[in-house]
């Protein structure tokens, strides 16, 4: 990696400990994914991108900041990146997936804080998440109760926190809701970019957008061959990376994975033998670079042949539309698009369990594990009625509630080894 | 062929023998901080073709000598059929692990729960309570049962229960009684766990706890289901590791 110095220091970061975090990830990173044995070729392009994942990729979003373009951060998958485009911003996923400073996050926060919302105000205290850094507006969505309030404390550290409110019903006066924080969300990037969202302009976003979610949606489809030809873990870092890195170049590179990974199936060949252990994992979602469990689940003789979760095909699954003529129209579509994602902020919420039945079946798994982080009230409520109607339906499931730390590692993987235990025997 | 299994606890280690479906020798060893040498130590008292590691540090034995491992709670589900039993289902209570598991009508995993991370309400939570009040193991479970009536003990974790205990005691209640009142805790816990899952049927009770007569007491009154206790329930793991190596 090249020297980044001075371009992290211009952000403000803390280099002490950003270079701290960066040797721990390199490490990780090396120890959990390099070390897998059979990695198709394209994997590659995704071990460069991690490599310059604060290098590279922040020179590039610093020079789009230059040229006059807006970096626009955000924590989910409700803020339609097609708007951000649309305004030509850059879009990207803000740091919450590692156990970061949670010592500086719980001067502000309860402990009894999901790990993600302390993660996100580790890196924001601790001062080494440079995309948090280089953001001009960072948008915070009302989905649980966690962040919602956690936004309020977040507002006075970050430059421009913007706040997105969102319905949590699937009734048409709640997804009137979710047009009106939309167009005012357009008002908000037009104020920023001082630039229009145009047809013209906003027709080409959702283009650029759906082609990436077409492009992931390929590879989510591939993954029910058996063998399988792409570990869990890898399918995951290329829906983390979806989150970071620049949508064409992402697109072309998920695609041509695709092509190996096509090839792979034609001739049989894959990252574990035929016939091992398939599970799905399903509900909360694992941002970069949180790979506590599939590792775990994928050193246990299972592998993961998808994901339920926002960093997956929640994320994911859905296309806009494009059909429409004027903003208006197409606004309509972007609406009905993310309408459809079934978070648990949502009451009730049954094509969840719904979809990962389809899941299960298209995908070939013979289990799911379903994750929730500790103290994510929403997931964890709704992780028992998922267990019964999902074991009523013939398809075991193991539910686990963890966090960040490793101090469960142990427990976690005599629950995961017992789990693919009971699937084998069917 | 002698089929050996070993089970590494977090307070004892435990190897069993099979032979032609036959125990013919057990051991068990107190863990030691190096768990490695006491295994090496019970595995060379010992005489066997094959053997299999299970318990949580089944990984470390697996890295030393290539052994095929099994979770602790296959383990329990085979070993659990080596004694004869109807039960349909297993609570395993052991040093750091509370396991309860449900059997299917032929005897294979159906469904289990396990306590998440800390080891509120196991066997290292009988110890240090017994300590906190001055009594051994025996006597603790002994005075537990002389008692009339149970002080309710409102925390499961061993830290605070140990400073809910301490200040009881300076309030004047009545050591048996307080041993009665951690029991019931201990029960209350684990039939939570079982009644989950398993909301009928014969209970087979293993592990380390499970020679605590006042914990089956209460268990049994507590769950109004009949709870088997095999001769020696400490090797219940062990035995089932012996089977799957037999098995494979």
């Amino acid at each position: 990696m090249a020297d980044y110095t001075n371009m992290w220091e211009s952000l403000g970061l803390d280099l002490k400990s950003h270079d701290a975090l960066l040797s721990v990830l390199g490490n990780a990173y090396s120890d959990i994914f390099l070390s897998q044995k059979n990695r198709p070729e394209g994997m590659k392009y995704f071990d460069f991108v991690m490599s310059e994942v604060h290098g590279l990729r922040i020179q590039e979003i610093v020079n789009a900041k230059e040229q006059g373009r807006k970096i626009i951060g955000s924590y989910c998958v409700f803020v339609p990146e097609e708007l951000v485009l649309a305004v030509d911003g850059v879009a990207v996923g803000l740091c919450a997936g590692a156990e970061f400073n949670f010592e500086g996050a719980e001067t502000l926060l309860p402990r009894n804080t999901c790990s993600l919302i302390k993660s996100a105000f580790g890196f924001k205290l601790g001062k080494v998440c440079p995309y948090l850094e280089a953001c001009d507006v960072v948008v915070g969505e009302n989905t649980c109760d966690g962040k919602k309030k956690a936004y309020e404390i977040l507002g006075p550290l970050v430059k421009d926190l913007y706040i997105m409110d969102l319905p949590q019903t699937k009734s048409e006066t709640a997804k009137a809701l979710l047009k009106d924080e939309y167009r005012k969300f357009i008002t908000k990037l037009e104020d920023v970019s001082g630039k229009k969202v145009t047809a013209d302009s906003l027709k080409k976003a959702i283009e650029i957008v759906n082609a990436k979610r077409m492009a992931v949606k390929r590879l989510a489809a591939i993954r029910a061959a058996d063998p399988a030809p792409i570990s869990g873990l890898d399918a995951l870092l290329v829906n983390q990376v979806f989150f970071h890195d620049d949508p064409f170049r992402f697109t072309d590179s998920v695609n041509k994975l695709c092509d190996e990974l096509e090839l792979r199936v034609k001739n049989n060949s894959g990252v574990f033998p035929e016939g091992t252990t398939r599970v799905i994992v399903s509900g909360c979602p694992m941002a970069v670079p949180n790979w506590k469990v599939p590792l775990l689940i994928e050193s246990s003789n299972a592998v993961i042949v998808g994901e339920e979760s926002c960093v997956g095909e929640r994320g994911t699954r859905w296309l806009t539309e494009v059909g429409g003529n004027t903003v208006e129209e197409m606004l309509d579509s972007i609406v009905d698009r993310y309408f459809n994602i079934d978070c648990a902020i949502f009451t009730p919420n049954p094509s969840r369990v719904g979809y990962v039945k389809e899941m299960t079946k298209n995908l070939h798994a013979d289990g799911v594990i379903h994750y929730s982080l500790q103290f994510c009230q929403p997931y964890i409520m709704e992780s028992g009625p998922v267990e019964s109607e999902l074991e009523k339906s013939g398809i075991p499931t193991l539910r686990i509630e963890t966090d960040y730390s490793q101090e469960d590692a142990g427990q976690l993987k005599t629950r995961i080894e017992a789990f693919v235990e009971r699937l084998k025997k069917k | 062929m002698k089929y050996a299994g070993i089970d590494i606890g977090s307070r004892t280690i435990k190897l069993a023998v099979l032979e032609n479906g036959r125990l013919i020798f057990s051991r068990k060893s107190v863990a030691s901080y190096n768990p490695l040498e006491t295994a090496h130590d019970l595995m060379d008292s010992a005489e066997f073709d094959v053997i299999t590691a299970t318990g949580y540090g089944r990984h470390l034995v697996k890295s030393h000598l290539s052994c095929p491992v099994i979770s602790e709670i296959t383990a329990f589900v085979l070993g659990a059929r080596f004694f004869p039993n109807n039960c349909r289902s297993i609570l395993d209570i052991g040093g750091q692990d509370t396991k309860a598991i449900l059997l299917d009508p032929d005897g294979n995993l159906c469904k289990f729960e396990m306590n998440d991370r800390c080891a509120a309400g196991t066997g290292r939570f009988l110890e240090v309570m017994a300590a906190v009040l001055g009594f051994t193991m025996e006597e603790f479970s002994t005075a537990a049962l002389s008692a009339n009536r149970a002080v309710k003990i409102n925390s499961m974790c061993t830290v605070f229960a140990e400073s809910e205990v301490v200040s009881l005691i300076s309030q004047g209640a009545d050591r048996d009684e307080v041993a009665r009142g951690i029991h019931r805790a201990i029960v209350s816990r684990s039939a939570g766990l079982l009644k989950r899952i398993a909301p009928d049927g014969g209970i087979f009770f293993a592990g380390g706890v499970a020679l605590n007569g006042c914990v089956r007491i209460l268990l049994e009154q507590e769950m109004n289901r009949p709870v088997f206790v095999p001769p020696d329930p400490q090797i219940v793991g062990a035995i089932g590791a012996a089977l799957k190596g037999s098995d494979d």
